[in-house]
């Protein structure tokens, strides 16, 4: 299913909604399990009760991974979302072959996925904000980075220095797609320098690390965010968890490369709970304007105009 | 220096041992000379055919073996007066990570290197050649350092990666590696990187987002270790020698797929047999890139590096 048909088929289905009575649920498509046991408390949980509280589990908070398409409706204000460079594909440049070839394993991901690629790209409105978005999808190859992450990264970067909108890159990757070898690799480097224009031209980037964000993409865009937001419980680094224990043969601390400890460790501004996450970066956006257009932009309702400092005295 | 013989050598290896042991019954056995010959000419066809026919896993063990020559070995020939600098300037000098002034031929480099240590004691002081973040960031100062005094940085790589440790962690290497890819694409004096062993992944990256890379004959570069590939996709560790030829690692193929920019020749049989050869070699080539880069303005410069890597990727557009 392509994003657009997805989000008009949410459209009509809230319409449809709006007269009538609540129905009871039933299965479909999108839904596919009644009950999801918490993977944190074991609680059994409504899905539909899960969905509506954006995915987090509503005894103990955990965040559980979402898609793409799920995050980008928890973002955007409603119908904003105009997606850009859908029609890039990866190709196969070493003709790679494990057990399966990298052909086949694609479309492996994108028929679990239904998504083209790990990362969707596009423009949105955030609580009435322009912004240019990039959202990963760990559900498509395991929101791994090759030849078309690394483009429609950078793409989405250089629109937004283009039309002068924010940035804001959402992550969740277990790193380089080892497929395309030197070419994924590449993508880091790649990623970082139109980053580095982008920022050096003024732009705002607002990274956020979500459940799980490891490997290559850390060690790039997303490590680079003028601002780096991290969501509760979310693992996050570059080796793995695993690989470092048998490494330095020791057992690592519960909490080792979650949100929390990086922001023990100053890695992170800060954790967000996913239900504020709108809002925050509204006011982050709205911080970020320039006093004149500070004037010529109404304040929306849900974004409080940040008080005055007040005037140090020494 | 005697040289030790990798696992696919073996059969030269045998061959050269008969020889020698021929060799030393010529005096009282004069017709045993027909036989040395004999055995001389096949050890030069095998030597011939062996190294004509390398597997990428071959490629691989030569970049690895333990005589390589490293960054060290490469500035004391290229400059026997060059000048170490040391540390991060923010609590620690990563031995892993070699940088220093360098004189190369009419130009005045930062060179920047990783170094795996040749002794034990070495070998575990550079952390057999995996940076801790600080050395990718005393790297960046050292960028920063060519950047106020308009000098070439120029990088040597041999790494197997960044180091899973929990310091290395803790202490942020990926933003650390991140930061690098970050300001070294904004440079305006030239970077020319030389993958002179490894290139392992994001660890070699750090110093490698160059306008011009290089890489040596039998290097190797990857995503990836090929270890790590193997037991990931094929979920077994035997398959590493698929894994490498999967993967398209050596200096051969990647300067097919455009990534890579030139490929330095190396002795038969690898760096390790003539280390003033090779290091001369690489200065040759690195000078002639810098010849080139240093007729563009310093702008120019910039822009070249950022539209190379803006240029790098393979995909369909429908
Ligand atoms: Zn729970």
């Amino acid at each position: 299913m392509d994003l657009k048909d997805w989000f008009d088929k949410r459209k009509k289905r809230r319409d449809d909604e709006k007269g009538k009575a609540p129905q009871p649920i039933e299965p479909s498509d999108d839904i596919c399990a009644l009950w999801t046991n918490c993977f944190q408390c074991r609680e059994l949980l409504y899905t539909r009760d899960l969905r509506v509280n954006l995915h987090v589990c509503p005894k103990c908070q955990y965040h559980f991974r979402i898609g793409a398409i799920e995050r980008i409706d928890q973002l955007a204000d409603e119908d904003t979302f105009e997606e850009s460079d859908a029609n890039l594909t990866s190709s196969d440049p070493l003709k790679f072959s494990d057990t399966d070839n990298y052909p086949n394993r694609q479309r492996e991901a994108s028929r679990k996925s239904g998504l083209t690629e790990a990362i969707v790209t596009g423009t949105c409105k955030i609580k009435t904000y322009d912004a240019a978005l990039g959202i990963m999808d760990f559900g498509h190859f395991g929101g791994s980075m090759g030849s078309v992450v690394g483009e429609k990264v950078t793409r989405i970067t250089e629109r937004a220095q283009r039309d002068k909108l924010p940035l804001i890159i959402v992550s969740s990757s277990g790193g380089a797609r080892m497929q395309e070898g030197i070419f994924s690799l590449m993508q880091l480097a790649k990623t970082s320098s139109a980053l580095k224009s982008f920022q050096d031209a003024g732009g705002l980037y607002i990274s956020i690390l979500a459940e799980p964000t490891f490997g290559g993409v850390t060690a790039s865009f997303a490590m680079l965010g003028d601002i780096i937001i991290a969501e509760p419980g979310a693992r996050i680094g570059f080796a793995g968890r695993r690989v470092i224990e048998q490494t330095i043969r020791q057992k690592l601390p519960a909490d080792f490369q979650t949100a929390e400890y990086l922001l023990k460790h100053g890695q992170v501004d800060m954790v967000v709970e996913r239900a504020k996450l709108a809002d925050q970066l509204a006011k982050l956006i709205a911080f970020h304007k320039l006093p004149e257009k500070k004037t010529a932009v109404t304040t929306p309702d849900a974004v409080p105009a940040r008080p005055k400092q007040p005037t140090k005295v020494s | 220096m005697k040289q030790v013989p990798l696992e696919f050598e073996q059969p030269l290896a045998v061959l050269a041992q008969q020889i020698e042991a021929i060799k030393k019954q010529l005096a009282s056995n004069p017709e045993l000379d027909k036989d040395v010959q004999r055995l001389q000419e096949q050890y030069n066809n095998l030597e011939k055919s062996l190294y004509a026919n390398l597997r990428p896993i071959d490629h691989r063990e030569i970049a690895r073996h333990q005589q390589r020559p490293y960054a060290r070995d490469y500035f004391e020939r290229w400059d026997s007066e060059w000048i170490e600098m040391h540390g991060d300037r923010k609590g620690a000098d990563d031995p892993a990570m070699v940088c220093g002034m360098v004189n190369l031929g009419d130009y005045h480099v930062l060179g920047i290197g990783t170094q795996k240590g040749r002794s034990l004691r070495e070998k575990q002081q550079c952390n057999f050649g995996m940076p801790q973040p600080e050395g990718y960031r005393k790297a960046l100062r050292l960028f920063h350092h060519a950047e106020k005094f308009n000098m070439p940085v120029v990088t040597l790589i041999d790494t197997p990666g960044a180091y899973p440790g929990m310091h290395a962690e803790e202490h942020n290497q990926a933003e650390a590696i991140a930061v690098n890819l970050f300001e070294l694409s904004g440079l305006t004096v030239p970077v020319v990187a030389v993958v002179t062993g490894e290139g392992g992944s994001g660890g070699a990256l750090a110093i490698g987002l160059a306008n011009r890379i290089l890489m040596l004959e039998h290097s190797v570069y990857s995503v990836i270790s090929p270890e790590g590939c193997a037991s990931i996709l094929w979920r077994s560790a035997d398959k590493v020698s698929e894994a490498c030829e999967a993967m398209k690692m050596t200096a051969r193929e990647i300067l097919e797929l455009g990534v890579v920019d030139d490929v330095i020749e190396e002795p038969l049989g690898g760096a390790h047999h003539d280390f003033d050869l090779v290091a001369k070699k690489a200065k040759e080539t690195i000078c002639k890139h810098l010849d080139q880069l240093t007729k563009l303005s310093r702008e120019e410069i910039r822009r070249d590096r950022q539209q190379k890597f803006r240029n790098i990727g393979a995909f369909v557009e429908a």
